[in-house]
C-alpha cells in the first residue's frame, strides 16, 4: 500500500524544486540598489521600533492554539468512527454520544471562564 | 456486467476505480500524470487570478485589465515575468533562513493537497487503463487537512521571521484562524464519511453516483438527491463558510487586511518570494474548490440534464463537468469578494468558535441518530436519553452565555452611573492615560522624531565602517 504514496512524493518533490528554484532565481534577476531606509522594516513612514527576533504577542493565540489541538483530537477520533459507523449500529451512537457531550462539558467550560472571548 | 448497468442506467454507467487502480501505476504514467498536475495549478493560478480582476472589475462597473493580449488575458502571465525582475529586498533585521524558507514552506503543501482531487472516470492513456487522478490513499481527505496545518507554518514564519510588527500580527492572526476555521471545516467531513464509509476521495464520488437511489412517483423513476451537498445540506453549508476562512479570502481576509496591517504576514516580502505566496493562496482556492466539487458536487459526474446523456460520465468529458463546478465555486470565491465587506477579528472568531463548532457537533449527532434509525431501528428510549442529553448541554451553554452577557451589562450600567468611562469590551475601564483623552490610548504628541530629532541616523544604529566605507562605495539610491 505504500506505493500509493509514490506520485504524492513525485509531486512535492517537484513543487519543491519549484520552489528552490523560483528562490534562487528571484536573488539573481532583480535589480539591487542599496538604500537603508528600503532595508528597515515598513511601518508606514515611522520610524521602526526595534523588534528582538522574538517579540511578545498576545497569550490568547497560544490558548486558541491549545483549544485547536484539543478539537482537533476530538475530530481525529470522529473520522474512524464514522467510516465504520454502519456496522457498530445503535451501540456506536451511544458510544459517540457520550464521548461528545464529555468533550462538550470542557467546551462549556472553556466557554463560560471566557477563554472564547476576543476583545 | 458494465453492459448490464449501463442498460439500467444509462446516465450513471462509469467505470468506476477503486484504490487497487492506483497501485503500481507504470513510472512514465506518474511523470505525465505529475506534470499534468503541476501544470493545471499553475495556469489555474493564471488564470483565476486574472478572471478574478475581470469579473471583479465588472461588479465594481469597471473594465479590469483589458491591456494585454486579447482581454487581459496575458496580464497574469506579464505579472510572472515582470515579479522576477523586481528587486529581492531582504530586510537588515530578518531572521534570514526562515525568511527565505517561508514561501516554501506554504506553497509546497499547496501543491501536495491537489494530488488526490479526482479530475475523472478511468481512461486510455497510451494504451494503459488509468484513472484520471494522480493519487488516492485509504485516508485521501485527512492528506489535505494535513497539508493545510503544515501550510499554516509558512505563514506564521514569515510573520515572524520578518521581525516587524505588521507581518508578526498578520502571521499570528492567520494562523489563529486557519486552525479555529480547520475544526469547523474537519466536522463537516464527518457526515460525508458517514454516508460513504470511506476517506478515500474515489470512493466518496462513487458513492454520489446516485445508483440505487430510485423511487416511484406516479409511475415515474426518479432519483434521491445524490449529491452531498443536497442530501448533507447544513454540512455543505459550513464547509462553503470553511473553505473561505481556511483560504484567508474576503470576508474573512483579516491576516492581510489592507487597512490595518499593510499586508500581513507578507509585508516585507518582494520579488519571487511574493509571488510564491500568492501562488500558494490560488492554488489552496483551487483545492478547496475541488475539494468541494469531490465532496459535495458530485465530483466528476455529470449533473442531471446532462448526465441522461449516456456517455456523460465516460472517457474524458467528465474532465469537463470537473472544470465547470470548479470554475464555479471559484467564482463563487470572487462574487463573495464582490459583494462582502470585511468582517472584524473577534466576529470571525466568535463565528467560528460558538457558531460553527457547535452547530457542526448537534449535526453530527442529529445524522449519525437518522442513519443508525433508518438502517438498524432500535429502541426509541435510546435515541429519546441521547436528545436529552444534547438538549440539556446546549441550554446549559445558552444560559452560561446570556448570564455572561448580562453580568457584562450590568458592569457597564455600574461604571456608567459611576461616571467612568467604559471601554468597547463592555468592562469598565480605570480612567485612560493622563492627557491620553477618556480611555482611549494616544501617543504623547511631541516624541523626538516629530520635531526632525533622530529622524537621521542615530550613532546606536550605524556602525562607523558603515557611516564611513560603505556608504563611500556603495551609492544610496534614493527615490530623490
Amino acid at each position: 500500500m505504500l506505493s500509493l504514496y509514490v506520485p504524492i512524493l513525485v509531486l512535492a518533490g517537484l513543487a519543491a524544486v519549484f520552489a528552490i528554484f523560483s528562490l534562487g532565481l528571484g536573488a539573481f534577476t532583480g535589480p539591487k540598489r542599496w538604500n537603508r531606509a528600503k532595508l528597515e522594516a515598513y511601518e508606514c513612514g515611522i520610524e521602526p521600533t526595534q523588534q528582538p527576533g522574538s517579540s511578545r504577542f498576545p497569550v490568547k493565540y497560544y490558548l486558541t492554539a491549545m483549544l485547536f489541538i484539543l478539537f482537533d483530537i476530538e475530530i481525529v477520533f470522529l473520522y474512524p468512527w464514522a467510516v465504520a459507523y454502519d456496522n457498530l449500529g445503535a451501540f456506536g451512537l451511544v458510544e459517540m454520544v457520550l464521548f461528545i457531550v464529555t468533550v462538550l462539558v470542557a467546551y462549556a467550560y472553556v466557554w463560560r471562564r471566557g477563554g472564547l472571548e476576543w476583545d | 456486467m458494465s453492459g448490464l448497468a449501463s442498460a439500467a442506467h444509462p446516465g450513471l454507467a462509469a467505470a468506476d476505480p477503486t484504490l487497487a487502480s492506483f497501485d503500481h501505476q507504470p513510472w512514465w504514467l506518474v511523470t505525465i500524470k505529475v506534470l499534468f498536475v503541476f501544470l493545471f495549478l499553475m495556469l489555474m493560478t493564471l488564470f483565476a487570478i486574472w478572471a478574478e480582476r475581470r469579473v471583479i472589475g465588472r461588479m465594481q462597473q469597471r473594465p479590469g485589465p483589458n491591456r494585454a493580449g486579447p482581454f487581459g488575458l496575458l496580464q497574469s502571465l506579464l505579472d510572472g515575468i515582470k515579479l522576477p525582475l523586481k528587486e529581492d529586498i531582504v530586510p537588515t533585521h530578518v531572521d534570514k533562513l526562515l525568511f527565505w524558507l517561508a514561501p516554501a514552506i506554504s506553497v509546497i503543501p499547496a501543491f501536495v493537497s491537489f494530488a488526490i482531487i479526482p479530475f475523472g472516470p478511468e481512461v486510455s492513456i497510451f494504451g494503459v487503463q488509468t484513472p484520471l487522478q494522480l493519487a488516492d490513499l485509504p485516508v485521501a481527505v485527512l492528506l489535505v487537512l494535513a497539508m493545510s496545518s503544515m501550510a499554516v507554518y509558512g505563514i506564521v514564519l514569515a510573520g515572524w521571521a520578518s521581525g516587524s510588527p505588521y507581518p508578526l500580527l498578520g502571521g499570528l492572526r492567520a494562523s489563529a484562524q486557519v486552525i479555529s476555521y480547520e475544526i469547523a471545516m474537519g466536522l463537516s467531513f464527518v457526515a460525508v464519511f458517514l454516508y460513504s464509509g470511506s476517506l478515500s476521495t474515489t470512493a466518496i464520488v462513487a458513492k454520489q453516483s446516485g445508483a440505487n437511489t430510485e423511487f416511484h412517483l406516479f409511475g415515474a423513476i426518479l432519483h434521491w438527491p445524490s449529491w452531498y451537498a443536497v442530501l448533507l445540506f447544513p454540512s455543505f453549508v459550513i464547509y462553503v463558510i470553511t473553505m473561505v476562512g481556511e483560504t484567508n479570502r474576503l470576508p474573512f481576509d483579516l491576516p492581510e487586511g489592507e487597512g490595518e496591517l499593510v499586508g500581513g504576514f507578507h509585508t516585507e516580502y518582494s520579488s519571487l518570494k511574493f509571488a510564491l505566496f500568492y501562488l500558494g493562496e490560488y492554488i489552496n482556492m483551487t483545492t478547496v474548490a475541488g475539494l468541494a466539487s469531490t465532496l459535495f458536487l458530485g465530483g466528476w459526474r455529470a449533473p442531471w440534464p446532462i448526465s441522461v446523456w449516456p456517455d456523460a460520465n465516460t472517457g474524458w468529458y467528465p474532465l469537463l463537468w470537473f472544470l465547470t463546478k470548479v470554475l464555479l465555486v471559484l467564482f463563487f470565491f470572487v462574487w463573495l469578494r464582490g459583494t462582502l465587506p470585511r468582517i472584524r477579528y473577534d466576529q470571525l472568531m466568535r463565528f467560528g468558535w460558538k457558531v460553527l463548532i457547535p452547530v457542526s457537533l448537534v449535526w453530527i449527532l442529529v445524522i449519525a441518530t437518522i442513519r443508525v434509525w433508518r438502517t438498524h431501528g432500535g429502541s426509541p428510549a435510546v435515541y429519546t436519553v441521547a436528545g436529552l442529553l444534547v438538549v440539556a448541554l446546549l441550554t446549559l451553554l445558552f444560559m452560561g452565555d446570556a448570564a455572561a452577557q448580562r453580568r457584562a451589562q450590568a458592569a457597564e450600567e455600574a461604571a456608567a452611573q459611576a461616571g467612568l468611562p467604559v471601554r468597547p469590551g463592555g468592562t469598565a475601564g480605570e480612567p485612560g492615560p493622563a492627557g491620553g483623552g477618556p480611555g482611549f490610548p494616544v501617543p504623547p504628541m511631541d516624541l523626538p522624531h516629530y520635531h526632525g530629532v533622530g529622524v537621521d541616523v542615530s550613532p546606536s544604529e550605524i556602525t562607523p565602517e558603515e557611516s564611513g566605507e560603505s556608504r563611500a562605495t556603495t551609492k544610496e539610491v534614493t527615490g530623490a
